[in-house]
Parts: C-alpha cells; structure tokens; sequence
C-alpha cells in the first residue's frame, strides 16, 4: 500500500472518531430557540426539549430569593414567568427592561426554569437638553448594548 | 476637530484608489515613476489615517459631547486612560482603530521593501490598497466616528446638539486589560493582511523562487504573536471581570478569533514543507487566503447580529458590506487560483509514514477539523434555521468533546514531530529521541494517579505535557553538548550560542514549551472547585485548603464620582495563618447606571482562589460570596507570556556567520578530528 493510502486511512479514522464525538456533543447540548408567542403553539413533544427564549424583563418583576431568581419576560405582550435556579450570579446587566436570554426548561406548571441566564442592557437614549428629542442629522445615535 | 479627522479620512481613501490605480497600471506598463507614485499613494494612506484617528483622540480627551460616537463612549468623570479603550469601545471607532492599524503595517511592508523585489511588490501594494479600500469605505461612508447629533430647529434648518455628559464607557470595559487587549486582536487580525497579500501576489504575478514565502512566514508569525497575545489577553479580562470563574465559554466572538488562530498555526507549520521539500504548494497559498477570510468573517460574525453574542456589537447594518466583500475576495483567489495553478505544481511526494512531513499532515489535518468544528459550532443556529427551520444552538459540551482530543493530539504532535527526522526516521532514532521523554511523561503519570489525578483527559495531558517538556528540554540539551564538547563552554552559555544560531528553530521550542504550559493551565479546570454563601461578618468559608473570613462590609463613594461601590473585605487564611485581604466588590457606574463586578483574586502557581461579591441576600441583606479554587490557572498566563517570547526569539536573526567561517576554517588547522563534530551540527542548523 502507498504511503498516500496510508495517511488517507489515517485520516479518515480521525475525522470519523471526531465527526462522531461532534455528533455526540451536539446531541448532548442542542438548545432550541422559540419566542414567547411561539411557546403556546408547540407540541408537549417539543415542550420537554431545552430551549432558549428571550424577551424583555417586565419592570419590577424581579424578586430574589435564597437560591433562586423569579421574573416575567415579556415579548409581543406575551409574558413567562422564568425562575432561574442557576449558582452563577446573574450578570451585571440584568435588570428592569434588559433584553435577556435564559437557557433550561419548561417546568409542567408553564414556569421556564432557567439555568442560565444572559442580558444586555436595554440601548437606553436620553432627550437631548432642553426635552428635545434626539434627532438623527448624520446618523444612526449608536446603539449601546 | 472632527471636520480635520473627516477630512484626512476622504483622502486617505482617494489615495487608496490612486494605489490601486497607479498600482495597475505601474503592472502594466513598468514604468518606474507610476509605479513609485502608487507606492507613496499606500504610504500617504497611513498618514492620513493616523491623523483621522488623532483627531478622534483629541475629540474624546477635551470631551467634545456634540460628536454621536463620544456621547455613546466616554463621560467627563472617566479616567483619561479609559478614555483610550473608549476608542474602540463601539463599531465605528473599533473600524477606524482596525483600518489605521492596517494602514500601519502597510506601510511598514511598503517602506520595508521600497528597494526589494520590484516584481513583486506592485501586486502587493494594490492587494493591499483594495482591502484598505474596503475598510476605508465603511470608515467614511458606513460607519464614520465623526459623526455630529443634531437636531431640527425652528426655522426648519439643523442645529447641532451638545450633551452635558456622555453616556459612559461600558463597565465591562473599564478594565487595564481593555486598554491592551483590543489593540493586540486587531494587530493580529489585520496582520494576517499582509501575508495574505505576499500569497496572492506571488500567485498573481507567477512570481519565481520561494522568497515570497520566507517573507509571508516572517509576518504570519507577527500576526500570530499578536492574535495569541490577544485571544489570551481576552480570556483573562473574561476570567478576571466577568466573575463566572472561567475563563472561556465558546461564545461566538471568542471563537471568532480562535479560527483564523488555528488555521494561521497549521500555516507556520506547513510552510516549512513547501521551503524544505517543495510540498503542499496549493495547500499553503489556501491556508494564508482561509486565514485572512476567516479574519474577515469572524469580523463580519461579531458585528453583523447573525449569531447572538454576549459582546458588544450585536445588530447594525454593517454586515452585508462584510459579506459582500468575503464574495468579492474570495472570487479573485479563486480566479486567480484558477489561473495560475499550474504555478503551484509539488516537487516531491510523501515518503513514509513516520517522518517530519507526515506529522507536519496531521498537524494541518487536526488544526483544520478544530477550525470547521469551531465554525460549524459557532454557526449552528443559522445552519439548522436554513435546513431544518428550527433554529438550534450547540452549547460549551459540543466545542469540549472534539476539542478536547484534538488538543491532546496535537500535544502529542507537538513532542514527536521536531525529532522525526524528514523523509524517513528509522526505529533506531525513535527510541535514541523518545526514550527517555516518553518513560519520564508516563512515570509523572504514575505519580499522579495515585494524588488524586483522576480525570481521563487531565491524565493524559499531564502525561504528554511532560513528556513533550522533556523532548524540547533534550533537544535543547544535546545540541548544547556538542557545542560544549567542541568549545568547552559552560552548559548556559552553550544553549544561548545554540539558540541565537537557529532562533527559528529553537524558538519555535520556546514557543511549543509555552503551549505545553497552556495546556497544564486548561487542564487544571478538571479540578476546580465553587462555594456560595450568605456570609454576615464574622462568619466564615471553608474552600479547599483556605478559610474566609468576612471582616465587614460597606457602600462608598468611588473616585471621581465615576462610581459608587460595594464592598467585602475578606481575610484568606491557609493553615489558621493569614496570607491575603481581598476585597471582592461591586460598582455601580453613574454615568450609564450599570453594575460591574471586581473580582478579587489570590493567585499561586498551584492555584487561584477567586473571590465575587454576588450581591447582597434579598432576605438579611447580608453579602453573599461565591469563592471558586481554580487550580494551575497561573500556568496559562505564563505559557501565554512564553509563547510570546518564543515567537520574538524565532523572529531574530540568525548569528550564523561566524560559526560558517569556523566550520571551514577548523578541518584545514587540524585535521580530520572535528570532522564528525560538523557532520552532527549540521543535524542542529541545517534544519527545522
């Protein structure tokens, strides 16, 4: 056999064993986006799967308590209650009006139980002085997030 | 000011169309005159854009709030050094920052080689003109910094609107590390440019020999050092600001500067194929174009809002113009691969399987799987959209089960490939060069599994660590005893004589040792260990081998009124003796009413103990601490610092001259003695 076979097995026993440890890994850890609204709509299948939602903190819902973090996310006017149950502290952007992203699952009474929970701030804009609104002479008042 | 920094931007982009133009037409007709012309046009390029960029400079230092881009980034109470980060905080500064970095090694690569190769440097000063275009065009038309807010008054006309204050630096950004870590991943993203350039141009323009390809090595490596550096410097601000207690979670920005890493390293090491063998000519110049698109593209990733990303830059509209411009070059290499590939036609074959160029096939074959895993990972949610109409992410478990094996292999690589002869390597040499760093890695195994080394994976790096620790050590050592044995110099100075002759070479094991390091550091994760709790003062924590005991707590003001903060003061104890006071905190900025967090940190070489303040108890209103015992995490940083030395080392010179002279010189003064001796030091010097 020529030494070009040779590396061409080689090869294909490596890519094989990691294509197969990717599938594994991917099988393990694949999170399924929906949107709030979409919730509803989903079949109990789907519902038991992990899944990633994200809406906007409704203001004054959070309430801590001793290892555990209840708050409503909001999105098109749809609300969910989540109840993040995960050891990290939450981020430092999470608060009131934060965009936020919570990983985990659905719990049978409609609770989201997240493990994970990721937020970016709302781009907030203040008025320009004097209550003007801010207007957009050259340009786009860039987003902070 | 900022009509001056717009100004010098419309020019600098007027003279990136004459380079090109000029450029080709300097190809055309080569004439010496145009083609000197297009060449200053490049030069002028980085002139302009340094003044556009100090000019934005000055804007941010005298707090200029009628500019949209310093509103958005700074506040008068920020420190001036922060005012610097503030510069690339937000897209169209961090584009401007990216295009005067470029224009800087442009010109280095322009003046450098003004007397050089006249065949091949018009192809590369239009090449890279077009992509300075590219950036130039956002900077000016796109996303400009130097934008004004404005406001319709009551005669209908715009008026220009000065704020009173910014809106403040990000939090997370007012960090040391901020201010260096950014500059260092642009110098390596952009300097992929260059070798990227060198590549096409030689491809473009036929051009003969293998220069080319020694000078793309040289700048791969710098944009290497750099991206290294960089990509380093961003896990320990994750690690030392973020507080989670990690260091690295495969979010998509993350591995956006990993991919064009992992491609840029199977590049530095099959290059030395195509200088020593001939081989893997296609394969190279397509490495350098993926490395310089997969800059590119993890740009366009992490601003276009494709994948979500705990970074900054989420939406905007600036991502088509990043796509667009992936199509447009990746059409000319493809046509210019197309054209010229009968220019790229190998000279030798493989010969066996044991031997240099085998390892250095499966190091590219490893590196490259890394790199499509990396992406498809970073992209699954936008590939499963586009097939199944679900859209599905993959977690840290994905990147951890392949990448894993994949670095432990190419540890492994990393020990046996330098001693594997080229061509050929008989079983005789395997056991002279492996022996003893293979009994010595697997006797450290059968130390450590007895200590509670337990892990599958941290088992077997400890294993390869040592032994590919020993092999660089041996190398380093026998080629020291030949020296000595010839000079009778004493065995330190011997390695440095050693060294200096072959930096590349020996550099390069600097830099292998440092990465062994890396390794150490990541695989001490397998051990780490957490703890909350409430913790009143007077109360105490039990982690590891410390004790925590709260002092107290307080709210104060801090300085400059940039923001307000809380504070624990935390007293570590090891053995009932004190060794630190931490202060874990949490500042409140008032400029933008965000938190952040300062993470306080005891660091050993053997492990970090890593104090967050996670806030107050909604209960009893008393701090809670979360205390996390990360083992050997010291270990990355020093490998990262090696491994920047390694490749500064390989960059020198080689002092090769003197030895040349003697080496002839001896065999006439005295005989047939030293002849063996030059045979062995051939085996040093000669190769790579």
């Amino acid at each position: 056999m020529n030494n070009k076979a040779k590396f061409g097995i080689g090869a294909v026993i490596i890519v094989g064993t990691l294509s197969w440890l990717a599938v594994v890994g991917a099988r393990e850890s694949k999170t399924y986006y929906h949107t709030i609204p979409e919730l509803a709509a989903l079949k109990a299948a789907d519902l038991r799967l992990r899944m990633r939602v994200s809406g906007t903190v409704r203001p004054g819902s959070i309430a801590r308590y001793t290892g555990r973090v209840d708050f409503v996310l909001e999105e098109q006017g749809k609300p969910l209650a989540v109840s993040y149950t995960g050891t990290e502290p939450l981020p430092d952007t999470f608060v009131d009006n934060s965009q936020a992203l919570v990983e985990g699952k659905l719990a049978a009474n409609g609770t989201f139980v997240a493990e994970k929970v990721q937020a970016k701030c709302a781009s907030k804009y203040e008025p320009a002085p004097g209550g003007q609104a801010p207007g957009g002479a050259s340009g786009d008042p860039n987003k902070k997030s | 000011m900022d009509l001056f920094g717009s100004f010098a931007l419309i020019l600098a982009f007027v003279c990136a169309i004459y380079a090109i133009v000029a450029g080709i037409a300097g190809i055309r007709t080569r004439h010496p005159l145009i083609v000197k012309s297009a060449r200053q046009a490049g030069l002028a390029v980085c002139i302009l854009v340094t003044l556009g960029m100090a000019s934005l400079v000055y804007l941010f230092l005298t707090d200029n709030f009628a500019m949209a881009y310093v509103v958005g980034h700074s506040n008068r109470a920020l420190p001036t050094f922060y005012k610097f980060a503030a510069l690339w905080a937000g897209q169209e500064g961090s584009l401007l920052f990216w295009s005067w970095v470029l224009s800087i090694y442009v010109f280095s690569v322009l003046f450098a080689y003004r007397k050089k190769h006249p065949e091949l440097m018009p192809y590369v000063g239009v090449i890279l003109a077009g992509v300075q275009l590219f950036f130039l065009t956002l900077n000016n038309f796109i996303a400009s910094p130097f934008q004004v807010l404005g406001t319709m008054g009551p005669d209908g006309a715009m008026q220009i609107v000065t704020h009173a204050d910014g809106r403040g630096l990000n939090p997370l950004l007012q960090y040391p590390e901020m201010v260096i870590h950014p500059p260092n991943l642009y110098s390596g993203y952009t300097g992929f440019t260059i070798p990227f350039a060198f590549a096409l141009a030689a491809l473009l323009g036929r051009y003969p020999g293998e220069k080319w390809i020694h000078i793309t090595r040289r700048w791969t490596m710098i944009a290497w050092c750099f991206q290294s550096a960089g990509i380093l410097l961003g896990a320990h601000w994750a690690y030392a600001v973020l507080g989670w207690g990690g260091y690295w979670a495969w979010d998509p920005v993350e591995n956006a500067s990993l991919m064009p890493w992992l491609t840029g390293t199977a590049f530095l090491h099959s290059v030395m194929m195509q200088e020593k063998r001939g081989m893997l000519k296609v394969w190279n110049v397509w490495l350098v174009f993926t490395t310089f698109l997969l800059c590119i593209f993890g740009t366009f990733l992490t601003r276009s809002g494709v994948v979500s990303s705990v970074h900054a830059f989420a939406q905007s509209q600036i991502g088509p113009w990043f796509l667009g411009f992936i199509i447009a070059v990746l059409a000319v290499c493809t046509w210019a691969f197309i054209r010229n590939r009968d220019y790229l036609h190998s000279d030798n074959q493989l010969d066996s399987l044991v031997s240099r160029e085998s390892s250095f096939l499966f190091n590219n074959l490893i590196l490259l799987v890394a790199c499509v895993a990396v992406l498809s990972g970073t992209l699954f949610p936008v590939l499963s959209e586009a097939v199944t109409n679900n859209k599905i992410s993959v977690g840290p478990p994905f990147f951890n089960k392949v990448n894993l094996p994949i670095g432990l292999f190419l540890l492994f690589l990393t020990g046996v490939g330098p001693l594997l002869a080229w061509r050929k390597t008989s079983l005789e040499s395997l056991k002279r060069n492996f022996g003893w760093p293979l009994l010595g890695g697997l006797a450290a195994g059968a130390l450590a599994f007895p200590l509670g080394f337990r892990d599958f994976y941290a088992l077997i790096c400890l294993v390869l660590s040592v032994f590919v620790a020993l092999s660089v050590a041996s190398e380093f050592l026998r080629g020291a005893m030949v020296i000595r044995s010839r000079g009778g110099a004493n065995i330190f100075s011997a390695v440095a004589q050693l060294t200096m002759r072959n930096t590349r070479r020996y550099g390069g094991y600097v830099v292998h040792f440092g990465i062994v390091l890396v390794f150490i550091g990541i695989s001490g994760a397998a051990f780490n260990k957490d703890q909350q709790m409430e913790m009143a003062p007077g109360s105490q924590m039990q982690i590891g081998p410390y004790t925590l005991v709260c002092q107290s707590f307080e709210s104060r003001p801090g300085p400059n009124n940039n923001y307000t903060t809380e504070r624990a003061t935390i007293e570590a104890l090891r053995g009932g003796k004190p060794v630190m006071m931490l202060y874990p905190e949490r500042r409140f900025y008032t400029a933008n009413e965000q938190a952040g967090t300062m993470v306080a940190i005891y660091s050993t070489l053997k492990e970090d103990l890593y104090v967050v303040y996670a806030g107050r108890s909604p209960d009893t209103q008393q701090p809670v601490i979360h205390a996390y015992l990360n083992p050997l995490v010291k270990l990355l940083w020093l490998g990262g610092v090696i491994v920047v030395l390694g490749t500064g080392l390989a960059l020198l010179p080689n002092r090769q001259a003197v030895l040349a002279i003697r080496a002839v010189a001896q065999p006439a003064t005295a005989g047939p003695v030293p002849q063996p001796v030059r045979a062995s030091m051939g085996r040093y010097e000669g190769q790579d």
